[in-house]
């Protein structure tokens, strides 16, 4: 079975963030990156199935500056079998361009599975992913919990609101990874040395401009100054009374 | 003149308070752009469409095929990518659900077009202008769209929904038939054993966690949960200890929620849950150290041990609303 995983490098969920001074984009100094934490499960799905197959490949894709090099190894040290960079220095907030790029580098390259996280914890558009598949032709199952592969054909289950949607589909498709799918591994030092051998590929990505133009990028309205009602189950009184009549939440 | 549609989601055969939520949203947009709203309504046969118009749909575009009851994403992005590219439309609205996160992508790969996701806000200033949050919540861009069309989904609760009757016009449309190569089939929903709010869309979220200690605990968080008439929520560290289940999960990783009133009980706040919860309109912390970072967001707060104060607001709350 040969599995592509596209990956994105973004901020680390823990990271503050505090927009550059040009007001269009992250001041991007001292923010740890990290792989995306939807992609880990991507990551983890290919190589369980390549395990379960027995063989197999499991080809990383990423769009993004040069240090998403970094970002490749550590899927690498997972455990995937080899890397490619589409370098980019800007990726913009238009999702089709990123989608068109990717979807080029997979055509022809024989994948009967291609993994994305359900979204990028950055962006969170949740785009990338069907739009490759309806580039490619392919079918797709988005934010996946649950996945069952046998001969050609999958299973799928994905969360919806107030219940769990029970999808088919045949092989080669796309899915996108949520939370819950498994477990990633963490990689282990062998693996971490072994990746740092594996064939990462770097090459120049042409990605188009885009429809989508940053005006302002600008901090969240703080919210304002709330109060400690008191301590212990004796301030229960002064908190209902609070909701009911000064917040009238209740 | 360009006009703009909304499509529309329903579930068992009624069109969801997403709908109206994007309905309005579009024909504010509309007025704006001195155009008309549609409303592309798939799914099954006898769907109100006096409901869209209610709610401001000029005209409303029907595809009723009792196949298309459950979300089937080949069939319903290419109808309504084929609905779009026969009209003069400037913007494609979708809720931004688990069906309107997989659909609108598909529709903006089909038609060639820009998607902004899960926008808080829409409006025109020499173009189409979106306001959405990223980073969960951390900073908030606001974009142009320079294209001539696009797809837009929209966050839920982010709209009020508002009526704006038109006399209603429907239009029967084909349901198309789906691409024979590219085929997934949506088999069926399983329903959960107990019928659960879902944490992004309730109006009252009531959250759990390490605090808690342990899962059996979260009976407590149940019972206030059930008294306010909200859904329960919890805290990465309770989920990825296997305590909850990964839907009830808010913050970067999980759901970002904008409920009328938000509890987080034995949440320290963590960055990632903080900016899950920012745009809550009243929140509640219960924790019992009086530093934690929650109390900084928090409207108001009790420090203590949630163990004895968990029961006692339960019990209040209770004999508040009887009263």
């Amino acid at each position: 079975m040969k599995i592509a995983v596209c990956i994105k490098r973004v901020p680390d969920s823990e990271a503050r963030i505090k927009v550059a001074a040009d007001g269009k984009a992250i001041d991007e100094t001292g923010v740890k990156f990290v792989l995306n934490p939807y992609d880990e499960y991507a990551v983890e799905e290919a190589l369980k199935l390549k395990e379960g197959a027995g063989a197999g490949e499991v080809v990383v894709v990423s769009i993004g500056p040069d240090a998403a090099q970094e970002t490749i190894r550590t899927a690498l040290a997972m455990g995937a079998d080899t890397g490619v960079l589409l370098k980019a220095d800007a990726v913009g907030l238009d999702p089709l361009p990123v989608a068109k790029v990717l979807a080029a580098e997979l055509k022809d390259g024989g994948y009967d599975l291609v993994l994305f996280g359900k979204m990028a914890i950055d962006d969170s558009s949740h785009g990338v992913g069907p739009m490759v598949a309806e580039l490619l032709g392919l079918p797709c199952v988005s934010a996946v919990a649950h996945l069952e592969i046998s001969d050609r054909t999958g299973k799928a289950e994905r969360e919806i609101e107030g219940g769990v949607e029970v999808v088919e589909f045949g092989l080669p498709a796309v899915i996108t990874a949520d939370k819950g799918l498994n477990e990633p591994r963490y990689p282990a030092l062998r693996g971490i040395m072994m990746a740092k051998k594996k064939p990462l590929e770097v090459k120049d990505a042409a990605l188009e401009p885009g429809g989508i133009e940053v005006v302002r990028l600008s901090p969240p309205a703080e919210r304002k100054a709330g109060r400690i009602v008191g301590e212990g189950p004796d301030a229960v009184s002064a908190l209902v009374e609070a909701l009911r009549n000064e917040a009238k939440v209740l | 003149m360009a006009n703009v549609i909304a499509v529309l989601e329903q579930r068992e055969g009624a069109l969801k308070r997403v709908s109206h939520e994007a309905l309005t949203a579009a024909r504010g947009l509309a007025d704006a752009l001195g155009g008309e709203a549609h409303a592309l309504i798939v799914g099954p046969a006898g769907i109100d469409a006096g409901d869209a118009a209610t709610y401001g749909a000029d005209k409303t575009f029907m595809a009723a095929d009792d196949a298309l009851r459950l979300y089937q994403a080949d069939r319903y992005a290419q109808i309504a990518a084929a609905q779009v590219g026969a009209g003069d439309y400037a913007a494609v609205l979708v809720p931004a659900t688990a069906l309107g996160k997989d659909l609108a992508p598909r529709i903006a790969a089909k038609l060639g077009c820009p998607l902004a996701a899960d926008v808080t806000s829409v409006t025109h200033e020499g173009g189409v202008v979106v306001t959405r949050p990223v980073f969960a919540g951390k900073a908030n861009y606001t974009l142009r769209i320079t294209a001539q069309r696009c797809v837009v989904s929209l966050r839920p609760n982010a709209v009020m929904p508002a009526e704006a009757t038109r006399s209603p016009a429907v239009e029967a449309v084909a349901g198309a038939s789906g691409d024979k190569a590219a085929v997934a089939k949506t088999l069926e929903i399983k329903q959960p054993e107990r019928a659960a709010q879902d944490v992004a869309e309730a109006a009252v979220v009531v959250a759990g966690g390490r605090g808690l200690k342990d899962a059996e605990s979260f009976k407590l968080i149940e019972d206030l949960a059930d008294a306010v008439g909200g859904a329960v929520g919890a805290s990465r560290a309770v989920v990825d200890a296997g305590w909850r289940p990964h839907a009830e999960q808010v913050g970067q990783t999980g759901k970002v929620v904008s409920p009328n009133l938000y509890f987080a009980i034995g949440i320290s706040g963590a960055i990632q849950h903080l900016a899950g919860i920012r745009t809550a309109k009243t929140i509640v912390a219960v924790n019992k150290d009086p530093d934690a970072p929650i109390f900084k967001v928090a409207d108001y707060g009790i420090v203590g041990d949630l163990f004895e104060i968990v029961p006692r607001l339960t019990e209040e709350i209770r004999r508040a609303k009887e009263g």
